[in-house]
């Protein structure tokens, strides 16, 4: 019975008891001992990541509440696959900035906390459980973006990130409680049952999408994103810019495939004003960015809109390719984001301008960022050509030639600005480059993965076919 | 390990080992080793494919391979070659080689070099073998993206400029030809078995004629673009005036070609009846870009550019041959995509060894290279008459094919088309006349003293490349019994 409980939640479990021994070995340790806490939760979140691998198998818990099936577990699988690459980066800038200040554990308590509320976001079987998630997922990283609070951006963009998270989850909750109103009941199962659609659902509906929106950053919910990208440590604004984006738009599937299912055509076309709107405000805000972070802010807005062309397919097309998108998203996207983070560490610099002459002091890191951005900006052989591609023909499966066309515009204009790094750092000579510098260990295992995933997830094709095999669940 | 395979594994293989080189030498040798040897596969494939045609075998493609590769949405890796691949194949490695001898002494970055010129290769040859559209497009990206750090890093004048303008250009046409893709794709099959198989959806023969009038105009922009379809070309200009000399020649001898190449196999073969409706509208461009690219190749100075505009004009006279839709004029488009391969490859070659001698491509500053470097401005001569069509090299056999193809239709308007194209030859003998007058005669110039001769490694080069212009020029029938069959096959829909 309890090993039920344990099998059907053990991602979700197995997180808490990271946090708590985490917490309890922190207690144990003297303020000069705390880098041991690296080593321990490299250790925890390994173990925690390779029996997330393990199949999942299909259930429910507190009456409905919580589901799970093993797509729901595979897409956890994929969150801490993210999870652990961001935590190999992060490892240097925990040993240079937060160790002295006595924090280390903190870190990896709140990443780990987010965590755990989008696991229970995505597993929700009811409003409640989606509610509580989100908090949960929001809460934390408000506290992290604040990590370098001596730092005016970086408190600047907690205080950002909080206010309008919370305004959102408020959004959100009145839309919720709107639906409540006119369905009676807050279980998905049942909302799928009602019958009538009366305007105030409708209106509780669009509420309620509005805050998903504005996780997943899509235009005209996405102001935050680049303050707080930018004043965010680096490996926050990675895992907000993946895995809660991620999550966020995995429940929007959920969420409009299952129990909104009945608003097909109204979410239809919300969903197409909202790609186009999302591509275009991403890649125009992008293409004269200087700041990386802020760049590469932008640059995830514009692939929320992409994202949103496999969403609209509406069907289990539409959800494979938006899962097989969303692993490629973040290994392109961590990889992205640690070039930048790497380069940060060591030179301080990380303006485009001061990127200039890098291939030829640093080849690796360039050669990684460049990979990372060909990958985002679609070009094969790299997994993020697959990743669009079938994105493109499930908009194209449902007619939708019109949008794709708007989108296929869009990635010429991304690939103007993903080649601009790419410019600065292999076309362009400088006096004073970034000179060589030899990074860790952590940060380079973590790369070396993120760039064998780029390479080789697209091609290697069985990756694509497991997902399309368990997203088979309606 | 089939044998069309091996184009893509023994450059994806020389790209894995160049990264290993220490220096100029080593990487030099690795890539000269590997084509060399991709060449000597190219030549064993035209020999094994002479014998299965001999052997009666006229099967639409010959050694297929068809392998699953992403199931659910039916890619498929699929490929195989007829007449025309393998000629287009033989035709990439010689340049790609003579590109490699040209490049012999480059000094800055030389490993990224070869391997960035690698990798193009690596999508031409790849995108010659496939029969499936989605690997033809990913092998199509593959052998665009290099060009950019290609010109960016080794190139001259404007070249982030050149660079940027010529990557987004032509992937913003691969974008439109992407929708096109799909529209093909999702009417490739009346019962709801899409595939993305060339043969199968001409077999099947499904895709509504008014998608047809859709989806062609984008497929032909699409691959036009990169086969210098006016007034989409103006990527080429500046491209090829920024390029290194070996990217110049494989740019423009090889990867211009996967236009007209993609349109011959994919884009008129899969929509007919869009053909049909379309082809007035794209004859007039061609035109346009066939006369319109010899009269500015008149008012340039530059000889990158005078090449290039010269590119534009004879590439447009592929297009043109094509939108004839009789079997001379294919046999004539496809003969022009081989012989102009090699001659402006020559030509850039050329100009590139004069580029680095007298230190400018500005034809109104230098006099009289006849005297100084004899080898290399009797070959520009040798190059420049192919290009004006003088029997004997292969441009005459290609553009008289074109002509008499243009001419065999019955129709006034196409007549009249065919006419105004082939007067862009006597501006063509004007141009290059222009150019062999003011450069190449007359009294040398004083700063010319201490100019070196061609070394062997240049000769090469240019050897290889006169050898198969007056190859082709001399025995076209050879050639074009390779040709022949393909283009047989693939009008078959144009022949109700």
């Amino acid at each position: 019975m309890y090993w039920d409980i344990f099998h059907l939640m053990r991602n979700e479990i197995l997180i808490i008891i990271a946090i708590l021994t985490v917490m309890t070995v922190d207690l144990f340790l003297s303020k000069n001992k705390k880098h041991h806490v690296i080593r321990l939760a490299h250790l925890l979140f390994a173990v925690i990541l390779i029996w997330s691998l393990l199949p999942g198998k299909t259930g429910y818990l507190f009456g409905h509440s919580y589901l799970t099936n093993p797509l729901i577990n595979f897409f956890k699988a994929i969150m801490n696959i993210g999870v652990m690459l961001i935590m190999l980066q992060a490892v240097n800038w925990i040993k240079r900035d937060l160790i002295p200040q006595g924090f280390a554990s903190e870190f990896y308590i709140l990443i780990w906390a987010s965590l755990l509320g989008l696991n229970y976001m995505i597993s929700s079987g009811d409003f409640l459980m989606f509610y509580l998630g989100l908090e949960l997922s929001a809460l934390p990283i408000a506290a992290a973006v604040a990590f370098e609070f001596f730092r005016k951006r970086s408190a600047e963009a907690a205080i950002k990130y909080i206010m309008l998270a919370a305004m959102s989850s408020a959004i959100m909750l009145f839309g919720i409680s709107l639906i409540y109103a006119t369905s009676g009941s807050i279980y998905f199962h049942d909302i799928v049952n009602t019958k009538e659609m009366p305007l105030l659902e409708l209106i509780g509906f669009v509420m309620m999408v509005s805050g998903v929106a504005f996780k997943i950053s899509l235009v005209p919910f996405h102001f935050w994103t680049a303050d707080v990208y930018e004043g965010a440590p680096t490996v926050i604004s990675n895992y907000l810019s993946v895995i809660s984006k991620g999550a966020a738009v995995f429940i929007l599937m959920i969420l409009l495939f299952i129990p909104l299912r009945r608003y097909e055509q109204t979410w239809t076309i919300m969903l197409y004003v909202l790609a186009v709107l999302t591509m275009f405000t991403g890649n125009f805000f992008a293409l004269r960015q200087q700041n990386m972070k802020r760049f590469l802010a932008y640059s995830s807005v514009a692939q929320a809109g992409f994202i949103l062309l496999g969403v609209i397919g509406g069907n289990v097309r539409a959800l494979e390719t938006v899962i097989y998108f969303i692993l490629i998203y973040i290994f392109s996207n961590v990889a992205a984001f640690g070039a930048v983070h790497v380069i940060a560490m060591h030179s301080g610099k990380e303006n485009m301008k001061d990127y200039e002459g890098l291939y030829r002091t640093n080849p690796l890191i360039s050669l990684v960022l460049m990979l990372a951005l060909f990958s985002l900006a679609g070009i094969p052989f790299l997994a993020g050509f697959f990743g669009k591609f079938f994105l493109y023909a499930t908009a194209a499966e449902k007619g939708y030639y019109w949008l794709v066309f708007i989108a296929v515009i869009n990635v010429t204009i991304s690939l103007y600005y993903y080649l601009l790094p790419v410019r600065a750092a292999f076309l362009r000579k400088s006096e004073n480059p970034i000179p060589h510098f030899k990074s860790d260990i952590y940060t380079r295992i973590g790369l070396v993965i993120l760039v064998l995933g780029i390479l080789f997830l697209g091609l290697y094709s069985p990756v694509y076919e497991y997902i399309a095999e368990i997203s088979k669940i309606f | 390990m089939d044998i069309l395979t091996l184009f893509v594994i023994v450059p994806a293989l020389t790209v894995g080992i160049l990264l290993f080189t220490k220096n100029l030498r080593q990487a030099r040798l690795t890539a000269l080793a590997g084509m060399l040897i991709q060449t000597a596969m190219a030549f064993h494939l035209l020999w094994r494919y002479w014998q299965e045609r001999s052997a009666g075998n006229d099967a639409v493609m010959l050694f297929t391979k068809d392998k699953l590769w992403f199931p659910t949405w039916g890619i498929h890796y699929h490929i195989g070659v007829d007449g025309i691949s393998v000629l287009m194949i033989m035709l990439t490695s010689l340049i790609v080689v003579a590109g490699i001898f040209v490049s012999w002494k480059i000094d800055d970055l030389p490993k990224e070099f070869f391997i960035s010129l690698i990798m193009l290769a690596t999508g031409v040859f790849g995108f010659f073998i496939s029969l499936d559209l989605f690997t033809m497009f990913v092998f199509y990206e593959i052998a665009v993206i290099p060009m950019y750090l290609l010109i960016g890093i080794w190139g001259s004048g404007p070249r982030e400029y050149a660079a940027m303008k010529l990557t987004l250009m032509l992937m913003g046409a691969s974008a439109l030809l992407l929708v096109a893709i799909l529209g093909i794709y999702f009417h490739s099959s009346p019962d709801g078995h899409y595939t993305f198989n060339i043969l199968e959806i001409a077999k099947n023969a499904a895709i509504p004629p008014a998608m047809q009038k859709i989806f062609f105009p984008l497929a032909f922009i699409g691959f036009g673009t990169i086969g210098a379809l006016f007034p989409f070309h103006t990527w080429s200009p500046d491209g090829h005036a920024s390029a290194p000399t070996a990217v110049s020649m494989l740019h423009a001898g090889v990867l211009m070609k996967l236009g007209g190449y993609g349109i011959f196999r994919v884009v008129m073969y899969l929509m007919p009846q869009g053909t049909l409706f379309w082809t007035d509208f794209f004859l007039v461009l061609a035109v346009i870009g066939v006369v319109y690219g010899a009269y500015s190749a008149i008012r340039q100075t530059d000889l990158k550019y005078i090449n290039a505009y010269s590119s534009v004009s004879h590439l447009g006279l592929v297009l043109f041959g094509l939108l004839m839709l009789n079997k001379t004029a294919w046999n004539g488009a496809m003969l022009q995509s081989l012989s102009h391969g090699f001659i402006t490859a020559l030509f850039f070659a050329l100009i590139g060894m004069i580029y680095g001698r007298t230190h400018t491509r500005d034809v109104t500053r230098m006099r009289g290279i006849l005297r100084i470097i004899p080898f290399i401005a009797t070959a520009y001569i040798i190059a420049g008459m192919a290009n004006l069509g003088l029997p004997g090299f292969s441009g005459f056999v290609a553009e008289m094919n074109i002509f008499v193809g243009g001419f065999l239709n019955n129709d006034l308007f196409k007549q009249t088309m065919t006419v105004l194209a082939a007067s862009s030859i006597v501006v063509t003998a004007v141009y290059i006349l222009r150019v062999v007058g003011m450069m190449i005669y007359g009294k040398p110039k004083e700063e010319y003293r201490g100019i070196p001769q061609a070394q062997w490694y240049e000769k090469t080069a240019i050897y290889i490349l006169i050898f198969f212009i007056s190859a082709i020029g001399m025995i076209p029938s050879f050639w074009i019994k390779f040709i022949e069959p393909g283009v047989e096959n693939f009008l078959k829909p144009f022949l109700h």
